[in-house]
């Protein structure tokens, strides 16, 4: 069975998608390494290979957990499935 | 696979300080600029050797002389370089970076341009080469054990999958490395910005953590001093974003994977200073990859691990750079830059510790003359790092 995304941590609210050619409606399996379990999920955008999903709702402001730690802000909701990048997240240095 | 560590051994060059090298280059160092056509011409006179051609060496002054001078004289001491031609516009600097690497007793002669030119200097530098060239290629192999390895590690054009399993498969080969009593350098000291307490909760003693600190907040005040925006296509560059990674944080929790879950901070580095025992140290060091290798080399590194996502192609006119990468449409696209494939991680195919072991057999046969991808392919990327501008 083809892993789709991988999570680090149960408790992130991201994972990444390590196929090629993911597609919005495409129905997807993850694989979260730390708890090593499967869970599946419905992608609501393109994905490219490398970037990141949200796997839990997020609101505008809200930190994103990644590796169980803070990797920056979310500046617009992102739903579960969507698509999470820099048009959506930002570095809270610098 | 299971490889006894303890057991291990590999075959280079002892040389005269102790240090064991797994390379024999017989090298031309310019000391400056202006000196690169004479030790080229040398090159392409003599078999055997090579030229590192750079862009610094006039008119620095204060620490960043002291970092030129450390860079250009650790690179010939490093234990990959059997003898040096040392070739500079005039003679006081050059003496000066000949009695440096002199000091390790391997060969070292010295030539100056001025009163001489470059035809007469390359004539008789490339005398001094050939015999250099007789002398390194008559010196045996030597079986020595696994721990007289100088390991380090640095990461680029990273992306996700450098964080799931690339850089972790250093990691896991560094703890198995750190228990049995090897040398190794990370660094990379602006990209552990996020995961700066994680390295902190990891260095040994109150002391070294304080040092630590002292580097990475000095790092941070230079960029907070000079930054024109979050610095979003720079850290993260251009590459990284295109891989997926969005801050500087997510990138640099996945650099600092390298490190693993065992081993201590057991000291700290300036650029291009050389560690005094075994055991990981963090240099306070560039991000950019042939910056970092190059100080690496330069502080006595016989071979490199680099991760990569996205597929950087570096490598170092002495030191091996082994790259692996866990991106399967980067092993699609560009496997001949790929020493060691972990594309199976993410498919849960390959577990870590068989990953990690894989990075060890290749690091143990590049020590015993495997040749890199990034060797095959040419490259030999010798970047020096500047701290600011020439007097």
């Amino acid at each position: 069975m083809t892993i789709h995304f991988v999570v680090h941590d149960e408790g992130d609210s991201v994972g990444v998608v390590v196929v090629e050619g993911l597609k919005a409606s495409n129905r997807i399996s993850g694989w979260i390494m730390d708890q090593d379990k499967m869970i599946d999920f419905d992608a609501k955008s393109d994905i490219p290979i490398g970037h990141k999903l949200a796997v839990k709702p997020i609101k505008a402001g809200d930190a994103i957990i990644k590796y169980g730690v803070d990797i920056g802000k979310a500046i617009a909701d992102i739903a579960p499935g969507e698509h999470l990048h820099v048009h959506n997240v930002k570095t809270k240095r610098w | 696979m299971g490889i006894n560590l303890k057991d291990a051994s590999f075959e280079g060059w002892r040389r005269e300080n102790g240090r064991m090298g797994v390379r024999n280059y017989v090298l031309i160092l310019p000391v400056d600029d202006i000196s690169n056509a004479a030790a080229e011409g040398v090159a392409r006179n003599i078999q055997g050797c090579l030229a590192i051609p750079h862009a610094y060496g006039r008119l620095q002054f204060g620490a960043d002389l002291d970092l030129h001078f450390r860079t250009i004289i650790g690179t010939g001491c490093n234990p990959n370089v059997a003898a040096v031609v040392v070739i500079g516009i005039e003679p006081g600097w050059t003496g000066k970076v000949a009695e440096g690497i002199a000091a390790t007793g391997k060969p070292v002669e010295a030539f100056s341009i001025e009163q001489n030119g470059d035809i007469n200097t390359i004539a008789a530098a490339s005398r001094a080469a050939y015999r250099m060239v007789r002398h390194a290629t008559g010196l045996k192999r030597t079986r020595a054990p696994l721990q007289d390895l100088w390991v380090s590690t640095k990461c680029g054009e990273s992306d996700t999958t450098s964080g799931l399993a690339s850089c972790p498969t250093v990691g896991n080969s560094f703890d198995k490395l750190w228990e049995n009593g090897n040398t190794l350098v990370f660094g990379e000291t602006s990209e552990i910005t996020g995961g700066e307490h994680l390295v902190a909760a990891r260095c040994k003693t109150p002391e070294i953590r304080a040092e630590f600190m002292r580097m990475f907040d000095r790092y941070q005040a230079v960029i907070e001093a000079n930054k024109t925006s979050d610095l979003s296509e720079s850290q993260p560059t251009k590459g990284n974003i295109e891989g997926g990674l969005t801050t500087i944080e997510e990138k640099a929790l996945g650099n600092i994977q390298k490190i693993g879950k065992k081993c201590t901070v057991d000291g700290v580095l300036d650029k291009a200073e050389m560690p005094t025992h075994p055991g990981l140290w963090f240099m306070d060091s560039s991000s950019a990859a042939a910056e970092m290798v190059t100080l690496c080399a330069a502080s006595g590194f016989a071979v490199h691990t680099f991760p990569t996502g996205q597929g950087n192609v570096i490598g170092n006119p002495i030191v091996p750079v082994i790259k692996l990468t866990a991106n399967p449409r980067t092993m699609r696209t560009m496997s001949e830059h790929v020493d060691v494939d972990v594309t199976g991680l993410l498919q849960k195919t390959m577990n870590m510790d068989d990953a990690g072991e894989a990075l060890l057999d290749c690091i143990l046969r590049t020590a015993d003359g495997q040749a890199t991808a990034a060797e095959i392919l040419g490259h030999r990327e010798f970047s020096l790092t500047r701290l600011y501008e020439s007097a």
